[in-house]
């Protein structure tokens, strides 16, 4: 006996809901979507956080000051010279404590060369996830990497946990053979970058992928929190190192790149430009940085550091976006309430709105386009 | 740009009752803001007064009460730092005003304040635990959340209690 179907009805189908991760390559980490699938189309999505959550926020609130420095090394680990920066600087705020001049400098170079790192890194990795071109350019990119990761080695000891930039400048003054290794690498930095935009940026199939796919208007971004590279993309002027400047930023002459289009395209071609300006950076800084101490609080103050009562919000531009560090402290040698104000959480606030409507494929590109770390994520 | 009175008078002016109290001393300038008040002062904040990104959304768990803190900027009118606080003196069931619906990035952070400090967003379209597991019960980062060692038992419960190595 055979089933007999009306020839003209439709026929009827249902949505399918789906996990993506939390142990998916693309997810860069331990992050899970749930998808409901219309055939290959997005109809709803929703973010599930919390696979890398380790407790810093409580842990901190049982550690001085100092101890706590390497938890941030933990947060964004790809940038770990950044997030000790934000801590600092949130630190000197709250207990008023001067920075030295060469101190200042050092940041800047060790933030910047970061800056560069972590753009190339997420590039290559946004090739990785469109399978395009069987894993290239995030070779390079960790090729390049590798080189930065030798200067912050030399300056810190340790490659992607520096605990460099403490509270009162740095730990350590940069040994001598730093300065020579950094005036080579800076050029060949720029011969790299300028060799990534000759390779990738006209490829006829990454524009096809990446053109139109994700976009994220001003508006909406600024409401929802979105910062660095992501918002900017989206025609949004806004840097910290400028609107809100700290350390010595005011000094360089440098420039905020800004693309209009907020797509997956435009977020690369932002990545790339912020890179070129770094380095812009970095060269005026080898050229003026000046002989002098490196910290204004040595290790044995630094160690009992009590700040008075109170509470401060500090925040830098990291590669990722806005970091921000609120601490309240009640007097003693241990932060109240140490709370991380994290880049990537933040930027993920709209992946649910950039993603409906498009095809599963392009969830991978549109995450691999915001650039976010899981151990931001999760703290 | 506007400066610190200007804020003050505009705000006292149209809400005679939410200012509670502009604490002195604070190295971030600070407004308290009445709690029932907090979801018309945050439209007229963003839509009157141009403070269009809430960076920031957080809570202090004190002896006597729970402070909810907001840290807000203007993007596009170059506002600098705006300290919003809440104090909630019920500290079995602390409950505030959501504003999801004026800045969309309190979305996930205040489910996080939720999960980890256990206030109550009222009004939030989808308030459940964002870090830590459902069915997870207790808030960690409150004060007298009791951290302790797990035992191999409870952890794995085919496991035994002690491994014989």
């Amino acid at each position: 006996m055979s089933v007999q179907i009306p020839p003209t009805e439709r026929l009827r189908t249902d949505t399918i809901e789906i996990n993506m991760g939390p142990h998916h390559p693309s997810t860069h980490g331990v992050f899970r979507m749930v998808l409901t699938l219309d055939g290959e189309t997005v109809v709803d999505l929703e973010p599930r956080f919390g696979y890398l959550h380790r407790g810093i926020e409580k842990t901190a609130e049982e550690r001085t000051y100092v101890q706590n420095v390497p938890f941030t090394d933990r947060l964004d680990y790809i940038c770990g010279i950044t997030n000790n920066w934000a801590y600092a600087l949130a630190l000197e705020k709250l207990a008023g404590i001067e920075v030295p001049e060469r101190a200042e400098y050092i940041r800047v170079i060790l933030g910047e060369l970061t800056r560069v790192m972590n753009h190339m890194l997420a590039i290559g990795f946004l090739w990785n996830d469109l399978g395009a071109t069987t894993f290239t350019p995030v070779v390079y990119a960790f090729r390049e990497r590798e080189r930065i990761l030798d200067l912050i080695e030399m300056a810190a000891g340790s490659r992607m946990m520096p605990s460099y930039i403490r509270a009162g400048g740095v730990v350590a003054d940069l040994p001598e053979e730093f300065m020579p290794r950094l005036q080579k690498l800076v050029p060949h930095l720029k011969r790299f970058i300028d060799e990534m935009d000759t390779m990738l940026t006209k490829n006829e199939i990454f524009r096809a992928r990446a053109v139109g796919v994700g976009v994220l208007k001003a508006k909406d971004a600024i409401n929802a929190g979105i910062t660095g590279p992501v918002l900017r993309a989206s025609g949004v002027k806004y840097d910290i190192r400028k609107a809100d400047s700290y350390s010595i930023y005011d000094r360089f002459d440098f420039e905020v790149p800004v693309h209009t289009a907020g797509d997956v395209y435009a977020r690369y071609l932002q990545r790339l430009a912020e890179a070129r300006q770094s380095l812009r950076i970095i060269e005026q800084a080898m050229r003026d940085i000046p002989e002098g101490p490196v910290t204004s609080l040595p290790y044995k103050q630094l160690s009992r550091l009590k700040p008075p009562k109170g509470e401060a919000y500090g925040r830098i531009e990291s590669p990722k976006g806005e970091l921000g560090f609120y601490l309240v402290s009640d007097g003693s040698n241990k932060p109240y309430r140490f709370r991380i104000r994290s880049t990537s959480l933040l930027n993920l606030t709209l992946l649910r709105e950039m993603c409906l409507g498009h095809k599963v494929a392009d969830v991978v590109t549109i995450l691999g386009s915001i650039d976010i770390t899981l151990g931001d994520v999760d703290r | 740009m506007l400066t610190h009175e200007e804020i003050l008078s505009r705000l006292r002016e149209r809400f005679p009752d939410a200012v509670l109290e502009v604490p002195e001393g604070m190295i971030d300038f600070t407004i308290v803001i009445a709690p029932q008040a907090w979801h018309d002062v945050a439209l007229f904040l963003r839509d009157e007064l141009g403070y269009d990104f809430l960076t920031n959304v957080t809570a202090v768990d004190w002896p006597d009460r729970f402070e909810v803190v907001y840290h807000l900027y203007g993007v596009q009118a170059g506002h600098p730092l705006l300290t919003i606080k809440l104090p909630v003196t019920d500290k079995e069931n602390p409950t505030v005003p959501s504003v999801v619906d004026v800045w969309r990035s309190a979305d996930f952070q205040e489910r996080e304040e939720y999960d980890l400090m256990g206030i109550r967003f009222e009004g939030h379209p989808n308030l459940k635990r964002i870090m830590m597991w459902e069915g997870y019960e207790g808030h960690p980062l409150r004060k007298d959340f009791q951290n302790r060692t797990f035992t191999y038992a409870e952890l794995e419960p085919s496991r035994k209690a002690t491994p014989d190595w």
